[in-house]
């Protein structure tokens, strides 16, 4: 009897009776709201039945719709985690904060339209288009980084609001300020869209939609063997962690910092390409950047992966919550909902989903 | 020679402590006080319609920003907002209560402004720098769209715009279409240099004290024995409250009405630059900052087309807009690279090298 | 130290400077133009901007001016922005401008209330506050040929014609894409009205300027109300995204009918060959084809002087920017008539503005015979409710699908006098009307 009590079996931890409680809530509020829709107690123009039964029932009918709306939460979701992606490339190697990846967006996307209405044929136009990104990751290091080197972090995040300004000026006088349109035929991206039957009724696939979708996850797979398998990613990583002891096993900072703005670039690129052939590019693009700030919040500064989940999680977070919750309040809630997913979030887990822990020292 | 402290006496410590112990200083501060008063009589119309009250008003609002930003640490992208909560509640209250003195409902609105402000400074508590920023952001947007959807706020007007309806002070008309610019000039001026006044003893004080450990080192100040939520909520409650009677005063003593995209993100951007290039953490920062980010595009419309037309080059006014953007994104990463601490260093450095001239040091 | 110098001097010029505006040449007639190059809406500004500059530059060219005396142009951007557009007016306030055109509803709400005290009319030619054209309230703005409201009635005329008459409208479901913003809301007070009457269930689809090119959301929506007939009140880059997103949705394009700003080429090209059948309503031809193209072709673009590409002249904005600035150089010479004086001001020309009465033969005259129908304003009715047409975009270009439709005049007019009637209400300390009326001698 003396030993029973010496082993302490492993029991039930009590963190997961907390769940498992929760989850029996739940189930049973499901179960009490069901029946009570049912009976016809509680009906549309009740305040509990407007906001958490009928969004459901109106999925349930429409189902079609539905996976619609998923599929454009999806698709914008794969975009947000394209900008999110240039944001996470700057941040790990620089530990800069990149406002201005918005801006690269646009920029990228204009250069290469405008090459193309002088004239130059459109694959010669995605060269040249990326000839000005290095230019401009050379510029950018030479003018900005370099002289900064040592100030603190705000610092750098303010120069890169600078830098936003600059290239919105530099852009508008180059290119002038009205929308174009993208040259996605030229570049043998597909157009046109699909219709499937689904659950009853059509739903539109747009080619564009799927190949975007295609394009990111063939760019986040290269990103990922690059950073992992080559010497120049291990660089990289390397700087992300310490400049200092990068630099003392001879690691050449500035170059380092010239091919990531330069990747951060060609990212910029793609993603204009794709925002722009679903929209047209114009500088309104880069306020939509602004959204890549939840995306980073929920999967973390640092981590690739976490840009693309965060980046589906608020795409499809924002686009059912606006189609299905968002007449209750009016509409338009598109514009700060991820916001506020990303805030509830901080709350909980600041360091996102997939981000290293904030660890702070006094 | 002139700016020196020989014969200057103090006989209390509260003289002592003064904030501009040199007579000189305090000589100044009249004197630029009383030009201010009386470029009311002698300027221009374009000079106080244009340049002087927005630029008073952009100041009181990097003021706002800066005691937020720059003394507390807390970096806050919803300005715009703040502002705008400022101005809708001051056209909710005045239209609702016509009678009482428009002043008082301008310094009352910012009440309101502070309420919000402190409902979105409660995640400063767990989150800080860039994260807190998009903490703001999501106020910033959020608040947008409530002055767009809340049919309430514009009291239903069909445009969803809010107008500045004629009201009076001693039978002076001071908003609306009637009031001359140097009515809305005089009253702007006083609010400006009164808050401006409670800002300056605020940071020189207990209270900026606070926020400038919170600012160096929250987790060392906690250990201190300064309560961090208190003092985090007080800095994002002043620091709104100055934003909304600057919405408050930018809607309805300078144009007249506003719409939902007045107090837009880049609203709170433009604020931030001109904390940042006059100086994070000076009150005299702020209003350099305002005059050169306001003033810089109204002097390039300016001499740019005065310089180029003896040439015969006629300068298009979207290429003027163009350029707006890039000095201003040249400016601030060169002050960032010349002068992280913006114009407000320049001016201390200015007024050091005074206090020994003529001698070099 | 050196630094602080060239700043503090730098600050003293510019005051210097501000503070002694150069005026107005005295023998010439100032007029500001408020357009926008930049910005979301440049799409839409840059043709109207040019067709304006381009006309008034011909008017000088050619005849040395209007009555022999040149008119000074110059533009002021404001990137349909309410905020820029009122420090414009602010800054050409003061230069004894002839008339002023501020290009943006929202911005035009701004400065009503400023029109009678700095004693500047404004015309807002087909935009605006519709209820502006009760000219004994507003004796200083003008909204000639036609309202907003005119044109929601058209829209709905239009649409009951092809659904068999105005009562087989009843319960059917009609949507309106706007802008949110004072510009987009305008036809809301008429349509509502009008639901009331005729049965039909009215939906709205607000669309924000920062979400104007991300309407994704928006046609979800439309997908699931499924409307009849859809009325496309935007501006800027809103215009070719809709009508690409109700390409991509396969809404029927015949069932979709654009106020006259959403008539822009660039608007509908943006939905490419799918969008044919896209409808907007128009009170001018498109083309180039007119004596006053052809001169302007001559005096201005030939030489240089137009920033506007030349194969581009008579898109459908062009020739809108042509004839705003037509309405001005009428009103002006209308002005110079009235008043005997050459180089006019401001209560000159709303004189002028009020008397305006641009008649087939003065339209033969210049130029523009078959361009546009003839405009009468009035001292009551500053608008005068003129007929607008139906066009059709066919794939390439515009082309007029329909007879000169009447608007619903007895339905719109008085609402529009309610409509000034409660805006003089909320505005205590409206001035009462004071100006004569005008009449041209």
């Amino acid at each position: 009897m003396a030993s029973e009590a010496a082993v302490r079996r492993p029991g039930i931890e009590p963190r997961m009776v907390a769940w498992l409680f929760a989850a029996l809530g739940v189930a049973a509020l499901v179960v009490i709201l069901a029946i009570a829709a049912r009976t016809g107690a509680i009906g549309r123009g009740n305040l509990v039945y407007d906001v958490v039964v009928d969004p459901f029932v109106l999925m349930a009918q429409a189902p079609d719709l539905l996976v619609q709306t998923l599929w454009e939460g999806l698709v914008s979701g794969v975009l947000y985690a394209l900008i999110a992606l240039g944001f996470v490339l700057i941040f790990k190697a620089s530990g800069v904060f990149n406002f201005a990846q918005g801006i690269m967006v646009v920029f990228a996307a204009l250069t290469l339209v405008g090459l193309h209405e002088k004239g130059v044929p459109a694959l010669v136009a995605l060269v040249l288009a990326v000839g000005v990104m290095l230019v401009l990751a050379i510029a950018v290091e030479r003018v900005v980084l370099r002289p900064l080197v040592n100030q603190p972090d705000i610092i750098l995040f303010m120069a890169t609001f600078g830098l936003t300004y600059f290239l919105i000026g530099l852009g508008e006088l180059i290119f002038g300020g009205n929308p174009k349109q993208m040259i996605a035929r030229q570049l043998y991206l597909p157009q046109g869209a699909t219709d499937a039957a689904i659950f009853g009724g059509r739903v539109r696939f747009q080619h564009i939609d799927i190949a975007a979708a295609a394009i990111a996850s063939l760019m986040i797979a290269t990103l990922a063997v690059f950073f992992s398998k080559t010497r120049i990613g291990r660089a990289l990583r390397a700087v992300a962690d310490s400049h200092k002891a990068a630099l003392s096993v001879g690691i050449s900072l500035n170059q380092i910092w010239v091919i990531v703005w330069f990747t951060a670039g060609i990212v910029a690129l793609v993603t204009g390409i794709m925002w722009g052939a679903r929209s047209d590019v114009s500088f309104a693009l880069q306020i939509i950047a602004l959204k890549a700030l939840p995306v980073l919040i929920l999967g973390g500064f640092t981590s690739i992966p976490g840009a693309i989940v965060g980046g589906l999680i608020i795409g499809v977070g924002e686009k059912i919550g606006e189609f299905y919750w968002g007449p209750l309040l009016g509409g338009g809630i598109e514009s700060w909902l991820a916001y506020m997913i990303a805030l509830l979030f901080l709350l909980y887990r600041p360091q996102g989903l997939f981000g290293e822990k904030i660890i702070e020292r006094v | 020679m002139f700016y020196r402290e020989a014969g200057q006496f103090k006989t209390s410590y509260a003289a002592d402590m003064a904030v501009f112990p040199l007579r000189q200083d305090r000589i100044g501060l009249a004197a630029i006080i009383a030009v201010a008063y009386a470029v009311a009589f002698t300027g221009s119309d374009f000079l106080l319609q244009a340049v002087l009250i927005p630029f008073l008003i952009f100041a009181l609002a990097a003021i706002g920003l800066n005691l937020l930003t720059g003394y507390a640490g807390l970096l806050s992208l919803g300005t715009g907002a703040f502002m705008g909560v400022g101005a809708y509640a001051c056209y909710k209250l005045t239209t609702a209560f016509p009678g009482v003195n428009f002043v008082v409902w301008v310094l009352v609105s910012g009440l309101f402004s502070a309420g919000i402000g402190v409902f979105f400074g409660l995640p400063s508590l767990r989150i800080k720098g860039f994260y807190l920023a998009v903490a703001t952001l999501a106020a910033q947007f959020f608040l947008q769209w409530c002055f767009n959807r809340v049919p309430w706020l514009y009291n239903y007007n069909v445009s969803g715009a809010i107008d500045a309806p004629l009201r009076t002070l001693f039978g002076v008309p001071i908003v609306g279409p009637t009031a001359t610019s140097q009515t809305r000039y005089l009253v702007v001026l006083t609010l400006v240099i009164l808050l401006t006044w409670v800002a300056s003893n605020l940071v020189h004080g207990r209270i900026g004290r606070m926020w400038m450990a919170i600012r160096d080192m929250d987790i060392a100040a906690e250990l201190m024995g300064i309560k961090l939520l208190q003092s985090k909520l007080l800095a994002f409650a002043v620091s709104s409250y100055y934003c909304g009677v600057a919405g408050a005063m930018m809607v309805f003593f300078w144009y007249g009405g506003a719409e939902y995209n007045v107090f837009d993100i880049n609203q709170s951007f433009i604020v931030l630059f001109m904390i940042i290039i006059g100086g994070l953490g000076s009150l005299i920062g702020s209003f350099f900052g305002a005059a050169l980010i306001f003033m810089l595009p109204i002097a390039l419309g300016i001499i740019l087309p005065a310089i180029l037309d003896p040439f015969g080059l006629s300068i298009g006014s979207d290429t003027i807009e163009h350029l707006r953007f890039i000095i201003l994104g040249a400016l601030i990463i060169f002050f960032l690279i010349v002068e992280p601490h913006g114009l407000a260093r320049l001016w201390q450095i200015g007024k050091q090298k005074l206090r020994v001239w003529p001698f070099p040091y | 130290m050196s630094f602080m110098k060239l700043k503090l001097g730098a600050a003293a010029a510019v005051l210097i400077g501000a503070s002694v505006l150069p005026a107005a040449a005295q023998d010439s007639i100032y007029v500001p133009l408020l357009t926008y190059r930049t910005g979301p809406f440049a799409g839409s500004g840059i043709p109207i901007a040019d067709g304006m500059h381009d006309y008034l530059r011909m008017l000088n060219e050619r005849d040395g001016g209007i009555g022999g005396v040149k008119i000074a142009i110059e533009e002021c951007e404001t990137g349909y922005d309410t905020k820029k557009g009122v420090e414009c007016y602010e800054s050409i306030k003061g230069k004894n401008p002839a008339v002023v055109n501020p290009y943006s509803t929202g911005i035009t709400l701004q400065l009503i209330p400023k029109a009678a005290v700095d004693k500047i009319p404004m015309l807002s030619m087909a935009y605006g506050l519709s209820p502006s054209a009760d000219g004994n309230i507003f004796p200083w703005i003008f909204n000639p040929p036609v309202t907003y409201w005119d044109g929601a009635s058209v829209f709905i005329k239009h649409a009951a014609e092809k659904e068999g008459g105005l009562d087989k409208l009843k319960g059917k479901k009609i949507g309106l894409i706007h802008l949110d913003a004072p510009y987009g809301k305008e036809p809301i007070p008429l349509l509502e009205a009008l639901a009331k009457d005729l049965g039909f269930e009215l939906k709205l689809y607000p669309v924000t300027a920062q979400d104007m090119q991300n309407q994704g959301s928006l046609w979800l929506s439309i997908r699931r109300d499924r409307p009849d007939w859809l009325y496309l009140q935007g501006w800027g880059a809103m215009n070719p995204t809709a009508v690409k997103e109700a390409v991509k949705a396969g809404f029927p394009m015949n069932k979709m009918v654009g106020v006259w700003w959403a008539g822009g080429d660039d608007d509908a090209r943006g939905g490419g060959a799918e969008a044919k059948g896209y409808k907007s309503l128009d009170f001018h031809a498109v083309g180039a084809d007119f004596g006053v193209i052809k001169d302007i072709q001559k005096h201005v673009v030939d030489k240089g002087l137009s920033k506007f590409p030349k194969e581009k002249l008579g898109e459908n904005l062009y020739n809108r920017g042509v004839y705003n600035s037509m309405l001005i150089a009428e009103a002006v010479r209308t002005a110079q008539q009235i008043t005997g004086k050459k180089a006019v001001n401001g209560e000159d020309v709303r004189k002028g503005l009020e008397a305006l009465n641009i008649t087939e033969a003065r339209l033969k005259e210049l130029g523009m015979e078959g361009f546009a129908a003839p405009v009468k304003v009035s001292c009551e009715d500053h608008n005068g409710h003129h007929k607008v047409f139906v066009a059709e975009w066919d794939g390439t270009k515009w082309q007029k699908a329909s007879d000169w439709i009447e608007p619903l005049k007895d339905k719109v007019r008085p609402l529009i006098e309610a409509g000034a009637k409660d805006y003089a209400e909320k505005n205590t300390g409206w001035p009462k009307r004071s100006e004569s009326c005008a009449k041209q001698s």
